[in-house]
């Protein structure tokens, strides 16, 4: 078995039955991200303390104890996750010598089931972008065509995957961070239902849309670390008052389930053509596997953006705010300063698309606009939420392209801001109306993935993730790169 | 010329046991700088705010008790702007200009038969404080500390309804009191309350009073701020809308020496924490769970015990002290006997203290002196000198005419001539005294008071009975 490429689940299992020990599968892990970092560079920081970790994992599993459910397996962390002792910088300038006193929820949930956190994953600066270009220390690539970006702003997250660098990975999920590079890289990523998962130690860029969720190379292992995360945080008021639960029972199949096919999102301009045909492909699978397709109609789509991005940029500028060189991160000596002077000096240290949503957030709550940006784009939220509610009182499913094309070039897209936020488009709709969404591998297209998506009605992770299992059973794709 | 003056209060809530959004203490006093902090209240990247319920609780209360309307769902926002003592760069607190989602709103409270409007009352976090070493014109650099930041704070805002600094007196005093009663707050602390005022003559420009260290001192910078603008009108000079800040050494208002900026506030709902839905259940329980406010207190002690209006005001105006009224009474009925005594004789002793419990004198105290003047087993004159010693020593009135030796009589063949005096003036207490035990407290009043307070009891007493024993025989 070539530990590097397998699921989470069969990893367990060996080092269970001791058929590998973690520290041996630990080391050859690590051996190869030395191998492959240089050419795909998902991440920032490694952990000079899993090799010890692992030995502590074997040395319960001589002695007999009990051991979690992803007892020695390779995890890769988004960047903007806190974990304690371990440098959390935002893939930002500001941060860049950040060590968080605390670890984030989920942090200690997957290590209690005995996760071995590899190293921390790079990512658009903040979790700004969709590409992973915009990073203090540089892209990262995507292991399918190096000289193509890996999406983001996970990106490191899902390239740690297709690299076999990591067997499973945590991604967080504001307009489509977790999907979109889950799409362009072959691999699985959920974005839960908001209020599923504990926001407490994601660093935060937008509250009311974001959310911590799991990326792995199946739809099982997904499952499975949804499973060891899921559930309230006495630490964060929005979490849902719902207890953990298994969300691995997944071979009841799709059968009699109503999915309705997103038109504006298959057959809209933007559309490349070999994504919208693999998705109507996919649309045929499903009716084979016993569902009903049907094309709807979400004509509230096209203010999506514009609504996303107002909310997103707004919340962005005030959550920001507190980078400012005083209590910590990176500072220089504020002696000889005035206030003001000091905060401009320290503030100019983000990088330009942070800056970017930054003025532009301030200027959409500024008074006077209020009401014209902030206020309507909430509006207009609302409208969205309710359209996408009443779409699920005729569908189990909606199904879409995660992204409406190809991975493309590095440095392709990146000088236009405008056409980086429509590649969003298919993807915010699930953050606005706070409903789990998924991508999943769906074909290849001269070498390149395509990712399919699939959105649930609010809390239906159960359905939404054997849906998406039924799909993988019938689809045949690579997940991991040959480098 | 008419005067407009508006307050804006902040009072911490210090009868929480921990800040408004984390487990810290709340009581931050007397701490090493930055030492009572966490990973929330530092506004650490990651971090959530978790809302104290006990906080949101203490806040309807006194919104309640300042007959405020609560709206059904209350909300948070952030109040953003750049200042070193705000860890986050943003202020959480209350915002009505969207929707009306503060604790209270549209409240009233009477003022010297005058009604006061209170537009909002709101909750939200303290700032961390800035520390100037050495003093803030000298130092030559700013240190910051956390330990305050996040404590739970309470805005009240009125209407600009005050006339007159005098009414602005009395509702402070009002307002402390109604604070001591909820125990939500120690108002004796330093920093716990804070005020600012603005005030504006003849519908002119507004100027706002800053950096008022204490409520004691708001009548008087209102005072000072009054006549100033007064002057500034009679040499034909024109009101600036501007910011003044109180200097409690010199007695004025000076300029603020920063620039006021139009600050831009940016105001929006905070996402991290979901609109509170309060529903009249929780209300009812509130208002259930109320204490007695000074306004009904007051009418108690008139109605009850027959106080006149202004004692019970002076009484209820401060909580402590109509408490001590109450304990005194428990011991001894004569309330207004006692009340006289506590606004009167002790008062000037309580103003000189933090706290009427750091006098030695008790309930227990009063009660007797208030006793034995009604017995006239000591006189008032001497009684007012006994409390004097009473306050300071914690001794009973007795033991006090005891050891005061030198004023005694203690000399037999002295009060037995009095003693004698007395029995031959007022036959018939002596018949009564035959029959009734009690009736000798009369007989040794009379000896007290011829002597002017100055017969030892004990030895008076003895002597009556020895002379009440020899003619029953």
């Amino acid at each position: 078995m070539n530990v590097l490429a397998s699921n989470a689940t069969d990893i367990v299992t060996e080092i269970k039955n001791s058929s590998v020990s973690a520290e041996e599968y630990i080391s050859k892990v690590l051996d190869h991200v030395n191998k492959v970092e240089s050419k795909v560079h998902a991440y920032i920081s490694l952990n000079e303390l899993a090799i010890r970790r692992a030995r502590e994992i074997d040395s319960a599993v001589r002695k007999g104890e009990k051991l979690g459910r992803l007892a020695g397996v390779a995890i890769a962390i988004k960047d903007n996750i806190c974990t304690r002792g371990l440098k959390t910088t935002c893939a930002s300038k500001m941060l860049e010598d950040y060590i968080p006193p605390y670890s984030a929820t989920v942090i200690e949930r997957l290590e209690k089931e005995g996760a071995i956190i590899v190293g921390k994953t790079n990512l658009d600066e903040f979790a700004m972008g969709s590409t992973t270009e915009f990073s203090r220390f540089g892209e990262s690539r995507n292991p399918w065509d190096t000289g193509r970006v890996p999406g983001g702003s996970s990106g490191g997250s899902a390239v740690a995957l297709a690299a076999g660098e990591a067997a499973l990975s945590l991604g967080s999920d504001t307009g489509g961070s977790i999907r979109c590079p889950a799409s362009f890289c072959s691999t699985v990523g959920l974005k839960p239902t908001y209020g599923l998962v504990s926001r407490f130690g994601l660093i935060s860029f937008a509250n009311s849309l974001e959310l911590i969720g799991p990326m792995g190379r199946s739809v099982y292992d997904v499952a499975l670390m949804l499973s060891c995360i899921a559930g309230r945080d006495s630490m964060d008021h929005t979490t849902l008052d719902i207890d953990p639960k298994d969300y691995t029972s997944l071979k009841q199949g799709v059968k009699g389930a109503k999915i309705g096919l997103i038109k504006e999102m298959i057959s809209s301009d933007g559309v490349d053509e070999h994504v919208s045909k693999s998705i109507h492909d996919a649309a045929v699978k499903f009716e084979t596997l016993g569902a009903t397709i049907e094309e709807v109609s979400m004509s509230s789509l096209q203010y999506a953006l514009a609504s996303y991005y107002t909310i997103a940029m707004a919340e962005a500028s005030s959550n920001l705010a507190r980078y400012d060189g005083i209590r910590y991160g990176t500072g220089t000596n504020p002696e000889g300063f005035e206030w003001n002077s000091y905060y401009t000096k320290m503030r100019s240290n983000f990088g330009d698309e942070a800056k970017r949503r930054i003025i532009i957030g301030t200027y959409v709550l500024s008074s006077g606009y209020y009401g014209k940006y902030y206020l309507k784009a909430q509006k207009v939220r609302t409208l969205i939420k309710q359209e996408i509610s009443s779409l699920f009182k005729r569908f189990n499913l909606l199904i879409a392209p995660t992204m409406p094309m190809l991975p493309f070039k590095i440095g392709e897209k990146n000088f236009d801001p405008l056409q980086l936020y429509m590649a969003d488009i298919n993807t915010v709709p699930a953050n606005l109306a706070g409903i789990p969404s998924i991508s999943i591998p769906c074909a290849f297209k001269d070498g390149l993935p395509i990712g399919l998506q699939i959105m649930g009605d609010y809390l239906s992770e159960e359905l939404l993730l054997r849906a998406a299992y039924a799909f993988e059973e019938v689809t045949d794709v690579k997940k991991v790169a040959d480098l | 010329m008419s005067i407009k003056i508006g307050l804006e209060i902040h009072c911490q809530l210090t009868g929480l046991q921990s800040k408004l959004f984390c487990a810290c203490p709340s009581d931050y006093r007397g701490k090493p700088p930055n030492a009572n902090v966490c990973p929330v209240c530092l506004g650490l990247p990651g971090t959530l705010p978790l809302l104290n319920k006990k906080a949101l609780e203490y806040a309807v209360m006194i919104a309640l008790a300042l007959n405020c309307k609560i709206p059904d769902t209350v909300m948070f926002y952030r109040k953003n702007y750049f200042y070193p003592d705000l860890p986050k760069n943003f202020q959480i607190t209350q915002y009505n200009s969207h929707q009306i989602s503060s604790i209270g709103s549209e409240g009233a409270v009477e003022v010297d038969h005058k009604k006061v409007r209170i537009r909002r009352v709101q909750l939200e976090e303290d700032p961390g404080r800035l520390v100037y070493e050495g003093g803030m014109e000298t130092s030559l650099y700013t240190l910051v500390d956390y330990n305050r930041a996040g404590v739970a704070l309470v805005e009240i805002v009125t209407e600009p309804d005050f006339e007159d600094p005098k009414d602005v007196r009395i509702f402070l005093n009002k307002l402390t009191s109604v604070l001591e009663h909820l125990g939500v707050c120690d108002t004796k602390l330093e920093g716990a309350v804070r005020c600012d005022a603005n005030v504006s003559l003849a519908d002119g420009k507004k100027v706002e009073i800053k950096n008022v260290g204490s409520f004691k001192e708001v009548e008087k910078a209102l005072m000072f701020e009054i006549s100033r603008q007064k002057s500034l009108g009679i040499k034909g000079i024109e009101v600036k809308a501007e910011t003044r800040h109180w200097d409690d050494v010199r007695r004025i208002t000076i300029q603020s020496r920063t620039k006021e900026e139009e600050q831009d506030y940016r105001y929006f709902p905070e996402p991290d924490i979901p609109a509170v839905s309060l529903g009249s259940e929780l209300i009812n329980s509130i208002t259930e769970k109320m204490p007695e406010l000074p306004d009904a207190r007051k009418i108690r002690f008139i109605e009850k015990f027959g106080l006149s209006e202004q004692t019970a005001q002076v009484l209820i105006d401060s909580k402590e002290m109509a408490d001590f009224f109450e304990e005194s009474i428990k011991a001894y009925s004569n309330a207004r006997e006692i009340a006289n005594w506590i606004v009167t004789d002790m008062k000037g002793f309580i103003d000189e203290v933090d706290s009427i419990n750091s006098l030695e004198i008790k309930p227990a105290h009063i009660a007797e002196l208030a006793k034995l003047v009604d017995q006239s087993i000591i006189s008032r004159h001497s009684a007012k000198q006994i409390l004097q010693q009473m306050v300071k020593s914690g001794e009973m009135p007795l033991e006090i005419m005891k050891k005061d030796e030198s004023t005694k009589i203690s000399d037999v063949q002295a009060l037995t001539e009095i003693v004698d005096e007395v029995f031959a003036m007022e036959t018939d207490a002596v018949q009564d005294a035959l029959k009734n035990e009690k009736a000798i407290n009369f007989l040794l009043g009379k000896v007290i008071q011829s002597t002017k307070g100055r017969a030892d009891p004990k030895l008076a007493t003895e002597l009556i009975r020895k002379k009440l024993a020899s003619i029953s025989v």
